[in-house]
């Protein structure tokens, strides 16, 4: 397996955010394309690529098109989540900053596949930069006939919103982003009705995220077959892997589906103190953790759910160790308590109990018998909460004590910037490269 | 991202299950549309739809819940009802899940799964609940405390600080909330947005410091809004009447009904050691569902204030002078000795607050004791031409259109009436038929008011004056084919006509043309809860009971039968109603006044003085301020000679009045109220140690010291007497159709006035509530933005609306609606209608631009 360049390949360009950049490789040839298609095979053209959603649930995105009712009278909408704040996840960012024209593109073959003709852009609101990028190439677009109304003589409108959230991890997750995105407080939505049937004004709505539909125009340019010679069956096509932490590169990988920790690891230049990871988590903070003896795993979404993780994201966070798993699993259980929306009993309440508790051991204060009960108030979250963020903040603790038992009975009596000297794990540490 | 669970389509959707295995062997067929599924073992078969939680609750198994309600759209936020369903890897909400065919439901009682995770979600309710139990109002009655129990953890794990806020907030003067209680059930703002229509809460902040809350200038003003201190599940939300004063177990509760509005609400009165300590509204699915308004649930002081004790009679032996207390035999023999000598010249007025009982009993009094037929229950503006659509179409007819009509009705229309104002329930049942998306709601009226808007009603625009035209219009094919017309043709089709329609000549006789030719069915909604019970009884000048024609003489001798009288002896021609007894004082004085100035014949004998037409009059409770010119009603009252007043408490009206009985209030007797439809809703007796006289027992002892005895008062003789009668069968005069006159056209500077009064205002039955007075709509007159330009008026500022009498001034509030035409509320604070300005509905008055008092130099 090698590096597969698609979406980051002219990412080196000074221009690569620019239309004219993005047309010089061929950028926006598809449109015409698609029209060509029209909009049934476009949506067969994606199912029979096998693309998976890349927002973390590796939903089949042709069949999550294909569930929009068709000729139903109704305006469907498009939507991308851009709203990108899952802890380690850092590869929608750059790629809205380096190559956002491909995220246009996308939006206007998926519009017109799904009969769209408005779409919507939810960017988070911390990155003011990428949204200003975002509505320059829009602008460039619009500027360039690619959206309006009768697109290149096609008959086709589009309107593309470029609209920028007020920070919440929760408006993330699809109905709570629709509910964002129509004025509202962000809180998921009751289901069913499913988005694709009631979603944003409560019509047919196409909810994907950004890295999804920047695959459209490279799979209607190169045809479906082309995505699957890479991953596996279940897995196929190429992904953009961001890795961070202890290692001596991080950054944005594009690799193929089934490439394997280790050789993501020697992409990004190995750990910075050499050696393996500690503990790593494939796709962000909300997949349990694995530890160095699943580096030769294929990073697929069926090889990470038989290892008992899941892929995510795909966004690698890699710790030495350096790090107090006490401490990281603290810092997460913070995160999920403030990003908590409130509107169900279990992670409400939960997370700060869990938070709480967590502090406690961090301290050198917790006991042993709450490691049972925070086990138990993990399984009181998991799969009772509302919306998936309870699951998600119930899921780092519990791999945690699997792998680190030890470290969480020292908890007991040694506070853990006793046990592990904060400094060593950061870049000021003795030795560090970076 | 990464979400642990699968994406949408494969989340919570449940797979189709296959035909269960034991399908063959179940033996009834399950009907259409229908389900049949198990729930711990036990097989149910339910309407397709059903929630799991609501088939749980007709097998009488337990599942616990918070934000669970069944009037209010599912959220499943609270996750307390968790169940398992067979082949689900994850428990599911009960209370958001449909029960689907073959379904195999298992609750706590059977399933570990849904154990553990409603014991967890108890747990987690619990840990930042401040469990100040002891000091709370809910204890005692409260669903986290009695589920805690059952199916809660015994013991708490939680050793952390409890999550803390400063309390309590004031959503509204009346409702107050202590956010460290709160469980985010969500009752309480989906109450407000999706029943009321009034979403002035909702939850603010996220996680833990998800907080219910209103926005800074938007108080919780809803009339509705103790509905949610009833159904907060904690003690989260309470009301600042009720806070602190009482625990459950010590209050002795009581089915009652709501003496406040037509709308019959079935409430329940807790009582503490003889004192009212709160209202709750009680369950009648048929007219109230669960909820009530604020006036019936907060109104209640008045039961205790200014009551009087004694006995009143004047003073000196002329019958002049100051009040004096008696004793109950020396007034009904005053009393008894006035009125046997002014016979039927009496006038009984009887207002429109009486149970069906005393109503009765006052029919019964004028023909039986005073053998009068004059008696008017309606203590309001009214007209010849509403009294017989009563006599013709209401009286007697029993249960007319009913709640259950009005959910399903294709199109309703409202005339000369403002249900939220008016009838609450009759605005929540509209709202809620409206929001299932079947009917249609129009109103005649001069604007869309709150309470039209909130049930997305068409209006169609009409000054006072102009309604008969707009029915006529709608009676007519239009050019249009009338395509764009409201549909009244279309089966099941209502009219909802106001006690306001009264105040609009020719407005009655259209309604009920419009009614005739489209078919539409025609209902009469008044606004006190007496009136429907006081027509029945027979209150009104030429009805006796339940419809009975007095000029019919089979209806006389059923009559008389009935109460053991001559039949000869009951009156035949019609009596005098309100606006009769007004003009006959009228002419009296006249008379009077003419005699005195009359030059002496010069032989020495002295002209003879005709005698009057009114000798006395009867008042059963009635307020001044309720007459159409309240000034000119009490100078009425001031010349008749001889005026006995039953009364709860001292009032402009008692200080004129020559022998004053005290009766019970509402909550000191049995009776029954007849709700708009014409149901009856009966309650007991609340303070079961009053000694209180009934209005019926007092009118028995001045009968009886007349010696006209009027047989047994007791409430239950009473009631089977009536019962006993029956509604009348026989033929009903026809009612004349009175033609509507020109409407007024108002001049320059001038308007024609609208009113009608706010559910919340200066009403003396909300006397000392000043938490529920807090939330009544301010005073604001408006018109159209081309009458304020015509008349240099401008928005916001203060204008001057003056009749011939007198005035209001009030801040402005420029409305779309209709020219020419300027409303303000009848009884509010400021703007009392009747006392203040003089006028009515349909009067021309003056608009001017008003200079603020506390301006220097100000005009007031
Ligand atoms: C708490 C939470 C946060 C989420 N945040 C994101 C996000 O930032 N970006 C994203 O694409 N999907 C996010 N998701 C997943 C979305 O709900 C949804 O599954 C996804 O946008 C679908 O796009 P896809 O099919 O293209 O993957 C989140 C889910 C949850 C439960
Ligand atoms: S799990 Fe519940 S509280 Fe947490 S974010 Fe989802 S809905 Fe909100
Ligand atoms: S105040 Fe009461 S009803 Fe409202 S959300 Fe809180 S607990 Fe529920
Ligand atoms: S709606 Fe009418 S009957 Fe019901 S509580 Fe209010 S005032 Fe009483
Ligand atoms: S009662 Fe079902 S989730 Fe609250």
């Amino acid at each position: 397996m090698t590096l597969t360049p698609v979406l980051t390949a002219h990412w080196d360009e000074a221009d690569s955010h620019t239309i004219g950049g993005y047309r010089r490789h061929g950028g926006y040839e598809q449109v015409a394309r698609g029209f060509e298609l029209g909009p049934d095979a476009l949506i067969q053209m994606v199912k029979d690529s096998g693309l998976r959603g890349r927002g973390g649930a590796g939903f089949p995105t042709g069949m999550k098109w294909g569930f929009v009712p068709q000729g139903d009278g109704k305006p469907h909408y498009l939507v991308v989540n851009a709203d990108e704040s899952e802890p380690g996840a850092c590869k929608d960012i750059p790629l809205m900053l380096a190559n956002p024209h491909a995220l246009v593109e996308g939006c206007i073959l998926t519009s017109y596949a799904i009969r769209a003709n408005w779409a919507f852009i939810y960017v988070r609101g911390e990155v003011p930069h990428v949204h200003r990028r975002l509505r320059a190439a829009v602008r460039e677009a619009y500027a360039a006939g690619y959206l309006g109304r009768n697109i290149m003589g096609s008959g086709f409108d589009l309107e593309l919103v470029v609209h920028a959230g007020a920070g919440a991890y929760i408006c993330g997750e699809e109905t709570a982003l629709l509910d964002s995105l129509e004025g509202r407080r962000g809180q998921p939505r009751l289901k069913p009705p499913f988005p694709a049937v009631a979603g944003l004004y409560a019509s047919p709505t196409v909810v994907n995220n950004v890295e999804t539909i920047a695959n459209v125009p490279y799979i209607v340019r190169n045809g479906a077959e082309w995505l699957t010679q890479w991953g596996t069956e279940k897995s196929p096509g190429f992904k953009l892997m961001s890795v961070s932490g202890h290692v001596r590169r991080p950054g944005v990988y594009e690799v193929a589906l089934g490439t394997t920790m280790r050789q993501l690891l020697e992409y990004a230049g190995g750990m910075r103190h050499g050696g393996e990871p500690k503990f790593w988590l494939p796709g962000g903070s909300s997949v349990p953790m694995l530890t160095a003896e699943h580096l030769d795993l294929p990073l697929t979404y069926e090889d990470m759910a038989a290892a008992g993780t899941m892929l995510g994201t795909a966004t690698p966070m890699v710790f030495d160790d350096t790090v107090s798993v006490v401490k990281a699993i603290t810092r997460w259980l913070d995160f999920y308590k403030h990003e908590s929306c409130g509107k169900c009993t279990p992670c409400r309440e939960g997370t700060g109990w869990i938070a709480g508790t967590l502090h406690r051991f961090e301290a050198g204060q917790g006991t042993e018998a709450e490691l049972g009960m925070l086990e138990e108030l993990c399984a009181q979250i998991m799969g009772r909460s509302f919306c998936a963020l309870g699951d998600a903040a119930a899921t780092p603790f519990p791999a945690a004590l699997t792998h680190f038992r030890s470290e969480w009975l020292a908890a007991t009596h040694t506070p853990a910037d006793q046990a592990f000297d904060p400094v060593a794990a950061t870049v000021l540490a003795a030795g560090a490269t970076r | 991202m990464t979400s642990p669970t699968p994406a949408p389509g494969t989340v919570t959707t449940p797979p189709p299950p296959g035909p269960p295995p034991e399908a063959t062997e179940r033996a009834p067929a399950v009907p259409a549309d229908h389900v049949a599924a198990s729930i711990d073992g036990v097989d149910v078969v339910v309407p397709k739809g059903t929630l799991i939680i609501r088939a749980a609750e007709q097998l009488g198994i337990e599942i616990p819940r918070f934000c669970d309600h069944p009037l209010l759209d599912p959220v499943a936020a609270c996750r307390a009802c968790l169940v398992e369903i067979e082949g689900q890897p994850k428990p599911q909400p009960a209370c958001a899940v449909p029960v689907g065919d073959g379904m195999k439901v298992r609750t706590a009682q059977t399933s570990p799964m849904a154990r553990t995770a409603q014991r967890g979600v108890l747990e987690f309710l619990l840990i930042n609940h401040p469990l100040d139990c002891p000091v709370c109002d809910k204890g005692g009655e409260c669903p986290l405390q009695n589920q805690a129990m059952s199916h809660g953890p015994g013991e708490s794990r939680f050793i952390l600080p409890k999550r803390t806020f400063p309390k309590p907030v004031a959503l509204s003067t009346q409702v107050l909330l202590d956010r460290e209680r709160c469980v985010s059930c969500a009752r309480c703002t989906r109450f407000a947005d999706e029943i009321a229509g009034d979403p002035f809460i909702s939850l603010q902040q996220r996680g833990g410091r998800q907080i219910v809350g209103i926005s800074d200038d938007t108080p919780f003003n809803s009339y509705f809004s103790g509905n949610t201190v009833q159904i907060c599940p904690v003690g989260a939300l309470t009301s600042a009447a009720y806070r602190f004063r009482s625990r459950p177990f010590d209050l002795v509760s009581v089915p009652t009904t709501c003496e406040h509005c037509a709308s019959g609400c079935a409430l329940r009165t807790d009582v503490r050691r003889s004192t009212v300590m709160r209202r709750l509204a009680w369950d009648d699915p048929d007219v109230n569902a669960e909820w009530n308004c604020d006036k019936g649930r907060f109104a209640f002081p008045y039961l205790q204030r200014d009551r009087l004790d004694a006995p009143l009679v004047r003073g000196a032996a002329d019958g002049a002078g100051a009040h004096v207390a008696v004793s109950w035999p020396e007034a009904t023999r005053t009393a008894a000795a006035a009125l046997a000598e002014a016979g039927p010249r009496t006038v009984v007025l009887t207002g429109g607050r009486l149970t069906l009982e005393d109503a009765y009993a006052y029919a019964k009094f004028a023909r039986v004791a005073l053998g009068t037929d004059s008696i008017d229950f309606r203590h309001r503006a009214t007209s010849a031409e509403e009294a017989d659509l009563l006599r013709t179409v209401v009286a007697g007819c029993g249960l007319g259109v009913t709640y259950a009509d009005l959910d399903v009705a294709p199109t309703v229309l409202l005339v000369g009436f403002e249900p939220e104002e008016e009838s609450p329930i009759v605005f929540l049942r509209l709202r809620a038929a409206v929001r299932r998306g079947g009917t249609q709601v129009v109103t005649v009226a001069p604007f869309a008011s709150p309470g039209a808007a909130k049930l997305h009603a068409r209006v169609l625009g009409a000054a006072p004056g102009q309604e008969p035209g707009v029915l006529a219009a709608l009676a007519q094919p239009g050019p249009d084919g009338g395509a764009d017309r409201p549909d009244l043709s279309a089966a099941g089709s209502v009219i909802l006509l106001g006690e306001r329609a009264a105040q609009v000549p020719g407005l009655i006789s259209q309604a009920v043309a419009l009614a005739g030719s489209t078919g539409a069915r025609l209902a009469w909604v008044p606004r006190r809860a007496g009136e429907r019970g006081a027509l029945e009884a027979g209150a009104l000048p030429g009805l006796l009971p339940w419809g009975r024609p007095l000029g019919d003489p089979d209806a006389r001798a059923q009559v008389a039968t009935a109460w053991g009288v001559d039949p000869a002896a009951l009156p035949t021609e019609p009596g005098l109603d309100l606006a009769g007894f007004l003009a006959a004082v009228a002419q009296d004085e006249a008379d009077a006044a003419a005699h005195a100035a009359a030059p002496d014949a010069g032989d020495g004998a002295e002209a003879q003085l005709p005698a009057r037409r009114v000798a006395a009059v009867v008042l059963a409770g009635v307020e001044a301020a309720d007459a159409p010119d309240p000034e000119a009603f009490l100078a009425a009252l001031g010349a008749v000679p001889f005026v006995l007043s039953l009364e709860t408490r001292t009032t402009e009206v008692t200080a004129l009045a020559d022998v004053v009985l005290p009766v019970g209030v509402v909550t000191e007797k049995s009776g029954t109220f007849l709700d708009w439809e014409g149901r009856a809703r009966p309650f007991g007796q609340v303070l079961r140690e009053s000694t209180a006289i009934t209005d019926a027992r007092a009118l028995a002892l001045v009968a009886r010291a007349m010696g006209r005895p009027l047989g047994s008062i007791e409430v239950a003789d009473l009631r089977a007497e009536l019962a006993g009668l029956g509604r009348w069968q026989g033929p009903r005069p026809a009612a004349a159709p009175v033609a509507a006159p020109v409407p007024p056209a108002p001049g320059p500077g001038q308007a024609v006035l609208a009113t009608w009064r706010h559910l919340l205002d200066q009403g003396r039955l909300q006397a000392g509530e000043e938490a529920l007075a807090g939330t009544a709509r301010p005073a604001v007159a408006r018109t159209s933005p081309a009458t304020a330009a015509a008349l240099g008026l401008v928005d916001g500022g203060p204008v001057t609306v003056a009749g011939a009498h007198g005035a209001v001034t009030l801040p402005l509030v420029v409305t779309a609606m209709v020219d020419d035409v300027v409303w303000v509320p009848g009884n509010s604070a400021g703007s009392r209608v009747g006392v203040d300005l003089r006028a009515g509905a349909g009067d021309v008055v003056r608009l001017t631009p008003a200079v603020r008092s506390d301006e220097p130099g100000g005009a007031p």
